[in-house]
Parts: C-alpha cells; structure tokens; sequence
C-alpha cells in the first residue's frame, strides 16, 4: 500500500499536511501525484467559484480548485508563493491549491480519528478524520467528497 | 473462460473481414469483373467462416454457412450460372450470414422467418439436389468434446494399389483456426481409398496434459491414381497449421518416392470441395481443442491465403495506438514550446540551432502523421455496408435503385468511419425512400426505372468529402416550406432562399413523410444525421436540382485530434477557433452595424443581416460591448443553416493545434469544444462555435424574424 520502506512500522500510514487558512489540513500520501508551484491557470467559463481553471501538467488538461473555497474559508489570491498539490481521485486527476506545505506525517492508522461532529461546521463534510500533532491538530481531507461537488464531476 | 473468450473474439474479427472479402468478391460480379478466383475467395471465405462457427459450436451460422457454400461450390463447378436474379439471392443471403455472424456474436436468435426464406431461395439455386441439405456431421461437435480413444477409422479397406502414405500432424494453431480433420479426411476420401490410423502416443500423462497444446498425428494410406497436387490439395486450407509428410507409395506397397515438403503455390486452389462424408457414422477422435489466445498467427495464415489481400498486415490493440498518438502530440507541443524558447534567445539568423530546430520539426510533423495514419481506415466497409442498405430499402419501399461507389479507399480517421454508419444508413435510406422516385414516375420523366444512388469519398484540401447523389426528383421546396410552417418551424410569412429551404431539414423535428414508412421517419431525423457530423467536426450541405437529384456533400476532418486553428484574443484569454467552422472573417466597418432594440446588434453583409454574438459575454468573460467596430467578426453557420457572426477581440494567429479533452478532469462547458495546449505551454480553450451559435437563437427570434423579412435577396450562401 506504501511506497516508502524507511518507516519502522510498515503498517503506518504517511500523509502530507499543509496549511490552508491557518490551518493543518492532510492528504494520504498514496493519492498525490505531485507538488508544484502555482503557475497561471487558463480559466473556464461558466464554472463554478471554486473551480480556478485548467493548467498543462505534461499535455494533460488538469483542473484547478481552490480548496479554501470548498472548505468555506476566503478565496485564496494565488501568488508565486502557493502550492498545488495535483492528487488522484479515481481516474480524476486535479489539483488543489494550499498555502503551503508542512511536513510528511507517518502514523499508526488507528491514531486517525473520527471527525467530531459539529453541527454547524461547514466544511465538516469535507473532513475525512483528525490526526493529533505534536503541532496541534491535522485535519484529513476527504477527497472523494471533493471529486464529486459539482462542476468537477467527469462527463 | 477468458480464453476461450478472446478466441471468440478473434473469431468474429476473422468474421468481419471473411463477411467484408464476400461482399467484395460480390461486389466484383456484380460489377461484371469476376474470375474464377473471385469465386474461390467467397467460396474461401464462407468455408472459414462455416469452419470457424463450427468449432464454437454455433449450430444455425454453420447450417446457414453450410448451404451457402453449396451453392457457390455449384457456381465454382460451373453447374450453377450467375444470373442477375442468383446473384440477388446471393446477395441477400450474405446478409443474411452477415445477420447470423452478428447473432451468433450478440448471443441472439435470428427471426426464423427470414432465415428460411432465404435458405429456400438458396435451395431453388441449387434445383431439387438437395441431396446434402443436411448440415454435415462432421461440422457438428461440441467445441470441448475430448476423445482420448483411438479408432481406427476402418470403412475402407486396404488397397493393394498405389498411393501415399501420409503423416499429418496439425498444430495448435490448426483447431484454433477451426479446422477439423475429418473435413480433410473427407476430402482424402474423395481422392481414393483412405485408410486412417491415429497415433496417440505423444499425448503426455493427464498431470502435464495442456489444454491448449496438440498432441495427436494420423498416419493415413491413401490408395489412389491420382496426382500428388491433387492430394496436396486437400490440405489447402490448413497449410502451414500442421505438419505433413506425403511419401508416395508403389504398388507393392513400399515407398518409393523421398517424402515430399508441403508447399504448394496458393494459387494451387482445390477442385474438391467438403462434401458429406460417404458413411457419417465414422467417429474420429479429435485432438482437445486447444485454448490458447494467439490472435495474430491463425489471423495471419488467414490473410496469406486470400490472394485478394496480399499484404501483411499487423492487428494491435486500439489502445496501444491512441497512447501513441498522444505522446506523439505531446511531441508537438513539446517542440512548439522549443521553437518559441529559442526565438527568445534572439540567436542570429542561420545558427545551428536553428537548423537543427526545423529538422527536429520536420520530423516531429512525419512522426506525428504517421501516427495518425495508423487509425486510418479505408471507407469499403462502410460503404458495402450501403449496398445492403440500398437492398433492403429498396425491397420495403418498391423502388428500384443501384448503388454506385466511387474512392472506396479513401482513407479517414476509425473514429470517423465507426460513427459515420448511423447518419450514412440514414442518408442513404433517404436517398432511396424519399431522394427517388418511383419507377413509373422515373419513366415517365424519361429516366431509367432504376435509380442511381453515388456514394463517393475523396480527399479534398486536408478533409474528406463524402457524397450521397441521387437521380431523384430534386427536393419538393414547398412542400418542405409548407410542412416547416404547419411545424410551427418557421413564420408562416418567412421569406426564404432556397438553400435555406433545403436546410430546414435539418431542423429538429422535421420529416418529410407524409406517411410513416417503415424505413425513413422511425423518429430520427436529419437533425440527428447533422449533429453526428457536427460531432465529428464536419459539416452537411445539400445540393438539389429539381428533376435532376439531390446531392448531400459532408465534409469531415482527416483526423479527430489535430485540427486546423484560428488562434484570437478573448478578454485577456487566448482561445481557438476551427477553421473549419469560419465562413469568413470580417473586420466591420461602422455603418455595417446595426442596433437592434436594447440588446440586439446586428451585421449588414451583402444586403442581409446576420445576429452579432459577443463571445465573451455569452462565456461569462466580461459584461455586453456596447459596440463591436473594434472588434473581428467570425462569420459562422448555425446549426439551422442560417449565419451569425462571433464577436472577438483580434486574430493572433492560424495553426495546426492538437485536441486535448476536457472531459476527462473536468466535464463539459457550455460553448467550449475542448482545449489544446500553445507554444508557451499554457492551454487554450476551443470554442464550439455551434454552441455559441445557438446559444444565441433563444433571444434572437424576434431578430431573425426581422431578418427574414428584411431579406429581399434571395442571397446564395456565402461558400
């Protein structure tokens, strides 16, 4: 299931956190494809807020999504300085636009812990899990949820 | 069992190209060009197919197979005249084999009653030698049936005569193709006196016995006078499938003559044919029938036989291909973005890099279309698969009519001629139903009481032209403007030209029919026949002369991933346009433009009036332009026939793009085709100019009513 050998329990499972509104956010290591720099992105008409446009990732048309928006944060004004992180929903390839990248996080899969439920959070049902750090809190992304949010449905 | 599988699979793909090398040597008697050898490929065809079926067990194909080759067995004998009545019955019943190939596939029954019908025209050919109606035992088995009991076929006795000992050992490769020995056998026996002895002995212990392996051989004694090529002959259709050894044997029964190699020319073809064979109970044991998913050999040795396919040809996966094809447009891109990397360098003229650059193009460019080529295919299929169609309309609608193809060989994208066949079946029905008339009316017009239907494809200028002419009346004009209007399609007061007239059978719900045949007006209409061609990126036109015919001409792209570009300015973004869809490009002139009420802008061209759509308002790009005489206008047909002009801020470039999808990570927008990737590497999105030219219709009613009242030219079209 993982790549990497280095860690002394294979049986942990590695993900890669980022910030995004100030907060810790991760992605299992498994679904990324890669990490890039922001670079303009050509946009579509008639999509929706979060869909930024498309860029060229090696003659593949990949979409962008702002993934501040689907969590309810502000839109990201996308500098030099942001992140795409291109991952893979399925055969659904697009990438998502974070802050910055934190670190690579590799633990037991029973320290991922179920969302609390809030009833008024908005971006709760994006939120697959939570991971205590010795930083605080990693929050895990469910990016099956964000495959199928409209307008970033395949055809 | 995914094996067996992929050999069905194989087996109907032989099929396909067996059914396409039947209708083609049909084609050539109907067309008065036959020899003797267009009988023995069809005669060689239906016999694969026969055997084939036969190995899978699909007992109405090899029945049907069966008598269909008696008949063209009686025509290779010379017993049998090709008359033109035979050769519709032959016709007709190589669609229906076509049918029960294709039933056979779909896992469906065929109606009966059809099936009959042309099995007892077939025996009518054939007069009251019915003698081997019945279908052959030997092709009757289950496809697994494993005998591991040797018998000793002994219904003839050993003769004191001379003859040949034979040792035949058929490979793997042999069942896979459906041969069965005992049609050898039977064809032996035609020759002489057969003794047969199967010798068993390689068959290995059932622990390392293979299911796709053969391991049995016969020794056969043939008593007979006749020559070895006659011999030879019998193993024709399994040559290079088995190996075989003839020694010639002398009276007293030693063997004479050295064995003898096996290879006799091809054009050697057999007199013989499969026939019954005398005593029927005979039980040979037959190797089991091997498994193994070796597509391309038994494709192969097929291919070599036919003499009327001599080349070599290769079967590869679709999807290898389109990988290829990818990446070989990833090389263009790739070395657009080079070529303009290195005009920002500002090298002096002449460098070496340079130089080197425009090879490198050059031969991205060949690689690039040699690619492509490899999806090419030839239009023939598609186009026997019309005379059928001409066949059977013709039968339902009582009009006489002759199918005419002209640059069969024209080659165009598989895409493009797969999804061709539903709107050509269309149009040629068409052509039949409605396009001609009927015959006494034809001869009272002082025409031949056959209609002629051409179906022609050529290249023309980096597109392919496919016409569909018939000698038909021409289109009954007011009758189509009377019909539109009781439709509701158009104002009853509409003035229009005749082109337009013509185009409103391309309108959404339209049909001429005034009675519901069983051919036309099954609730697809042209309307659908125009959108499968927009789809393809091609476009429709219709000529008609009034007593003369009508002409439908579509014009397709050669390929479905590279197209012919007009690179423009949109709002800051850089967007492209098919060429292929620009009627013209207009810089307008102030007093061209026309307001009309709030929203309403107008372009005067050539005295009509043509709704100007301000693209990057319908895209979201930006609020309406308040004027656009600064502006490029794209004079565009909509998909209704009349014109419309896109509004963009400036043309930057033409050029070759390669088509990227969107659909793939994203999904459709409205009034964008697709994308492509630039030089700079950035993408660039493909308008659909159909699209946006519709999208305009909703709110342009009232502005195309105007318009048509406006229009006091009858103005041609501008192409």
């Amino acid at each position: 299931m993982l790549q990497k050998q280095d860690s002394s329990d294979s049986s942990n499972l590695e993900f890669v956190a980022f910030l995004l509104g100030e907060q810790s956010f991760c992605i299992e290591i498994t679904q990324i494809r890669e990490i890039r720099r922001w670079s303009p992105v050509t946009i579509l008409p008639h999509s929706p807020r979060h869909v930024m446009g498309v860029i060229n990732l090696r003659g593949a048309v990949i979409p962008i999504l702002d993934l501040a928006a689907i969590l309810g944060f502000d839109s990201i004004e996308p500098s030099e300085r942001h992140v795409i992180i291109i991952v893979q929903i399925g055969e659904q390839i697009c990438g998502l636009l974070v802050d910055s990248v934190s670190e690579i996080l590799s633990v037991r899969p029973d320290v991922v812990q179920d969302t609390p439920s809030l009833s008024h959070e908005r971006g709760e049902q994006s939120i697959q899990g939570v991971i205590a750090t010795e930083m605080g809190m990693t929050r895990l992304i469910n990016l099956d949820l964000i495959s199928a949010i409209p307008g970033n449905e395949a055809a | 069992m995914t094996g067996t599988n992929s050999i069905r699979e194989t087996f109907f793909q032989e099929c396909e190209e067996l059914l396409e090398a039947l209708f083609e040597g049909l084609a050539d008697i109907e067309a008065g060009v036959s020899e003797d050898e267009t009988i023995n490929a069809i005669f060689r065809a239906v016999h694969s197919i026969k055997g084939g079926a036969g190995a899978f067990g699909l007992d109405p194909l090899v029945q049907f197979a069966h008598k269909y080759e008696t008949v063209f067995d009686a025509v290779r004998s010379h017993t049998l005249e090709i008359s033109p009545d035979v050769l519709g019955v032959l016709q007709r019943a190589g669609d229906q084999l076509s049918d029960h190939v294709e039933a056979a596939r779909d896992e469906r029954t065929l109606n009966e009653g059809a099936d009959a019908a042309v099995l007892s025209a077939l025996g009518d050919l054939l007069g009251g030698d019915d003698a081997d109606d019945e279908p052959e035992g030997e092709f009757v088995f289950d496809a697994v049936g494993i005998g591991f009991d040797p018998i000793v076929v002994d219904d003839a006795p050993v003769s004191t005569g001379g003859g040949y000992k034979i040792k035949f050992t058929p490979t793997a490769a042999m069942f896979l193709n459906g041969h069965d020995p005992k049609a050898i056998f039977a064809l032996l026996r035609e020759v002489g006196d057969l003794e047969i002895t199967l010798d068993h002995s390689s068959i290995p212990p059932l622990a390392q016995f293979s299911l796709e392996e053969a391991y049995l051989s016969w020794d056969l004694n043939l008593t007979s006078e006749a020559s070895e090529a006659k011999v030879r002959d019998a193993f024709e259709f399994v040559e290079g499938l088995c190996a075989i050894e003839i020694s010639e044997v002398e009276a007293d029964g030693s063997a004479g003559a050295p064995p003898l190699s096996i290879d006799p020319p091809a054009s050697n073809v057999a007199e013989e044919i499969v026939k019954p064979a005398p005593t029927p109970t005979a039980e040979v044991a037959k190797a089991p029938a091997p498994i193994a998913p070796t597509p391309i050999a038994p494709a192969e040795s097929k291919k070599d036989k036919s003499a009327s396919s001599p080349k070599a040809t290769l079967r590869v996966d679709l999807e290898r291909v389109d990988r290829l094809i990818n990446t070989a447009g990833e090389l263009i891109i790739n070395q657009a973005m080079m070529a303009q990397h290195i005009e920002e360098l500002s090298l002096p003229r002449g460098s070496a890099i340079a130089v080197d650059l425009e090879s490198f193009k050059q031969l991205a460019r060949e690689i690039q279309e040699g690619v492509m080529s490899i999806r090419a295919q030839p239009v023939k299929p598609l186009f026997q698969r019309m005379a059928r169609i001409v066949r059977e309309t013709c039968d339902i609608s009582s009009k006489q009519a002759k199918l005419v193809t002209e640059g069969e060989m024209t080659e165009v994208d598989k895409t493009v001629v797969e999804r061709l066949a539903d709107p050509l079946t269309h149009m040629i029905r068409n052509a039949v139903d409605h396009g001609l008339e009927d015959p006494q009316t034809r001869l009272d017009a002082g025409k031949s009481e056959v209609g002629m239907v051409r179906l022609t494809a050529a290249h023309r200028s980096g597109s392919v032209m496919i016409e569909i002419a018939d000698d038909g009346g021409g289109l009954n004009r007011p009758k189509i403007r009377d019909i539109a209007i009781k439709k509701g399609l158009i104002p009853a007061d509409a003035e229009l030209s005749e082109s337009e007239i013509d185009n409103l059978l391309f309108m959404p719900g339209f049909s001429t029919a005034e009675t519901v045949s069983n051919l036309s007006g099954r609730g697809v209409g042209m309307d659908v026949v125009k959108n499968a061609i927009s789809a393809l990126g091609g476009r429709v036109t219709i000529q008609s002369v009034p007593g003369e015919g009508t002409t439908f001409s579509i014009s397709l792209p050669l390929t479905l991933a590279v197209l012919d570009g007009m690179v423009i300015k949109l709002a800051d973004e850089t967007m492209v346009v098919p060429i292929a869809s620009i009627l013209e490009t207009i810089r307008p002139m102030p007093n061209d433009l026309q307001k009309l009420a709030a929203d309403g802008d107008l372009l005067s061209i050539r005295g009509t009036y043509v709704p100007i759509v301000d693209v990057a308002e319908r895209l979201g790009l930006r609020s309406r332009r308040e004027r656009f005489d600064d502006m490029v206008l794209l004079l565009v047909e909509t998909e209704t026939g009349g014109e419309c002009a896109l509004a963009v801020d400036d043309i930057a470039d033409q050029r070759q793009i390669v088509i990227k999808g969107l659909q793939d990570n994203y999904g459709q927008i409205s009034g964008i085709a697709a994308a492509t990737i630039l030089g700079n590497g950035k993408i660039a999105l493909i308008l659909d100019t159909d699209a946006l030219a519709a999208s305009n219709q909703d709110r342009s009613v009232e502005i195309s009513n105007v318009r048509n009242r406006k229009e006091q030219l009858d103005v041609a079209e501008a192409r």
